[in-house]
């Protein structure tokens, strides 16, 4: 059994919108990007590690069908809010690895032009807001981009990306309240990777099951496997269906779980023994390629190839943008404001 | 010329607004039904529908952020901070995403976003509805402030704000909602922002005043013995308008400022600094800043009075530092 074709990502240089749309086609591109997207946060670790990179990130491995599943269910131009774990929710949407290493490496040819870092990713030809470094910020924002729609009458929905951390806080329960008065057409996606920070959500929260608080919202929700891409993408189309009926908003909780520490000097000590373990047993990437293989999409062979294909194209990717200029001094006054004055 | 209150100035400019741009909404807590508890909304549910015009639930946070969600995504959200100390729960959202959202999106995206706020002293609504607050906001890189002093330049600031690709802050002293002005509405009216306005004009001081110490200013003017000053109400503090003041100064050599809020952090303290920086020369006598004392808004018509900077005490101050040369002390500092 041969492989399908992929879209030859390391010759061409796609932009951002072909691979959001390659993405939404073509489920052996799904599993590709999040092949693309555990090996560039692996990276990215490596590269502050390194000295490359100053500051602090956010890595995301353990939790790339959540961010597939969400990019494969929806179009470019919905809207999607999410945090400043946002790499792999950015590459799932279609940006670059060129733009967003760029962006992480301060070079000009980020998504932001360099002025921005690892927390600060925006595209909005695929609909990718700037990301939030507040933990909660995007949650409003998000329906009041469902407003815009609402308003306009158009059929663009939104999608709020959060962690279970941000269930505690003021704009969370602000925001769902908005959406559900005001039947807008947003989609709430809790990742409840079970640490906000560095605190277990046992020591931070009264209940481990996040669609609970849908419910005082008078907000239909849905709990899903996040490990499991196909079961997120299925539950963001029902839910992006009715936000696109006029039925207002979902709320989905993905339970699922974060490989790294909150940020790159958090070693994570504090689980308990075995934890990640279990979880590394259903890894979300391996997973979704034994399904492949079994639903006969992809053989052993394929997988290794995809696997190595997005190895090279890292590297190479790597290279362009240690080669390319960083943001210079003109970047840090030219957009502070729209207007001249 | 129709001879309008100040809210009815800004009733005016959100409605003119909301017709030639069907991008503008309005939404804030008790807005639309209701017509804004300063009734700053009369009639604009009657005429645009509950789709642009929205009553919200009382969670400044929630609405604030979804106006910064709306203003980046295509529309024109114009919304209502019932009391400036409100915004102390949405400051998030104004100073770190609304300011931040251009710089944030590599340029590519806007946020025109009108944050509407009465504030200020003078109605006995006592300390946590009578702060002004410039100072929550002041110096933060992508927002722009304006402050009303009167129906005129309620409308003007508005119309501007609303018009204006970036996030705005307006401030509505409470006390001048009902105070009526002639002017004639329309495009002649709007006012740019980073312009100030020179309202009278004398020899020997510049005087710099904003939102309800304009009209302070001006009285303290024309009870004034033996000298005259240029009066210049600033309109916007971000930007604001350095040639306006360095001008006046170059001509009077001397420099007061009269601000409602309390002495220290406040807006004046920017002003002198740069004139005493950049218009050393120009100066014959040292800045001065009139202000509040560094205590909260006290409760009760005769303390509120005390409070607030008085045209006759304004009067006063400035006699004694045009004789002196030298700064008189505060008014409080005699009484501790």
């Amino acid at each position: 059994m041969s492989s399908p074709v992929l879209p030859e990502e390391t010759e061409v240089q796609l932009d951002a919108v072909s691979r959001r749309l390659a993405l939404t086609n073509d489920v052996a591109v799904r599993f590709a990007r999040m092949v693309e997207i555990r090996l560039l946060e692996d990276r990215v670790i490596d590269l502050f590690g390194e000295g490359l990179i100053p500051g602090t990130t956010h890595t995301c491995q353990g939790q790339e069908a959540v961010a597939v599943g969400i990019a494969g269910a929806t179009r470019p131009d919905d809207v999607v809010v999410c945090t400043y774990r946002g790499h792999g929710m950015a590459l799932a949407l279609g940006v670059t690895p060129d733009a967003l290493l760029g962006e992480i490496l301060g070079r000009q040819i980020g998504c932001m032009g360099g002025i921005g870092g690892s927390m600060h990713l925006s595209d909005s030809s695929v609909g990718l807001l700037p990301t939030m470094a507040i933990v909660g910020a995007g949650i409003p924002i998000a329906a009041g981009s469902a407003l815009t729609a609402q308003v306009l009458g158009s059929d663009r929905i939104s999608v709020s990306v959060f962690g279970d951390g941000s269930t505690n806080i003021g704009g969370f329960h602000e925001g769902l309240n908005l959406a559900a008065i005001w039947r807008l057409p947003v989609i709430f996606v809790c990742e409840n990777n079970l640490y906000g920070e560095y605190s277990r959500i046992d020591r931070t929260t009264p209940i481990e099951d996040l669609a609970l608080r849908a419910a005082g919202y008078a907000i239909p929700s849905e709990t899903v496997d996040g490990q499991d891409v196909d079961a997120v993408l299925s539950v963001i189309e029902r839910a992006a269906a009715r936000a696109r009926e006029g039925e207002g908003p979902t709320f989905i909780e993905a339970k699922t779980y974060r490989y790294a520490g909150h940020s790159r000097s958090d070693k994570a000590a504090y689980r308990p023994a075995g934890e990640l373990d279990s979880w590394l047993e259903r890894d979300p990437v391996r997973l979704y390629g034994e399904k492949l293989i079994a639903n006969g999409t992809l053989d052993e062979e394929g997988i290794e190839r995809i696997w190595a294909e997005q190895r090279d194209a890292l590297e190479a990717t790597l290279e362009r943008v240690l080669a390319s200029p960083r943001a210079s001094t003109a970047d840090m006054f030219t957009r502070v404001q729209a207007s001249g004055s | 010329m129709p001879k309008l209150r100040m809210n009815q100035a800004i009733a005016l400019a959100i409605r003119e607004e909301m017709e030639r741009d069907p991008t503008v909404v309005t939404f804030g807590e008790d807005i639309a039904e209701a017509e804004g508890p300063f009734k700053t909304s009369e009639g604009l549910l009657e005429r645009f529908g509950p789709l642009r015009v929205r009553d919200t639930p009382i969670s400044e946070t929630g609405f604030l952020g979804a106006a910064v969600g709306a203003a980046v995504t295509g529309l024109r959200p114009v919304v209502e901070i019932m009391f400036v100390e409100f915004l102390g729960v949405a400051l998030d959202q104004v100073v770190t995403e609304a300011a931040m959202m251009h710089y944030l999106s590599g340029g590519r995206l806007n946020a025109p976003l009108t944050v509407r706020a009465s504030c200020g002293s003078g109605l006995g609504f006592g300390c946590q509805h009578s702060q002004t607050l410039e100072r929550w906001l002041l110096g933060t890189p992508g927002l722009k402030l304006a402050v009303a002093s009167g129906a005129r330049s309620a409308y003007g600031l508005t119309k501007a704000a609303i018009r204006d690709p970036d996030p705005v802050v307006v401030l509505e002293p409470r006390a001048l909602y009902g105070r009526r002005e002639d002017f004639e509405p329309g495009e002649d009216a709007v006012l740019p922002f980073g312009v100030g306005e020179l309202l009278a004009n004398g020899d020997d001081v510049t005087i710099v005043a904003l939102g309800q110490t304009v009209g302070i200013a001006l009285n303290a003017v024309s009870e004034a013995n033996g000298w005259s000053a240029d009066v210049i109400d600033l309109r916007t503090l971000m930007p604001w308008d350095r040639g306006i003041v360095e001008r006046s100064v170059a001509r009077t050599g001397r420099l007061v400022t009269v601000e409602e809020n309390q002495l220290t952090g406040g807006w004046g303290g920017e002003i002198v600094s740069h004139v005493a920086s950049r218009c050393y020369s120009d100066l014959r006598g040292p800045v001065m800043r009139i202000t509040a004392p560094d205590v909260h808004v006290p409760y009760g018509s005769e303390l509120e009075a005390e409070y607030l900077p008085s045209s006759p005490y304004v009067a006063k101050q400035i006699s004694e530092l045009i004789s002196t040369d030298k700064v008189p002390g505060h008014w409080w500092e005699d009484t501790r």
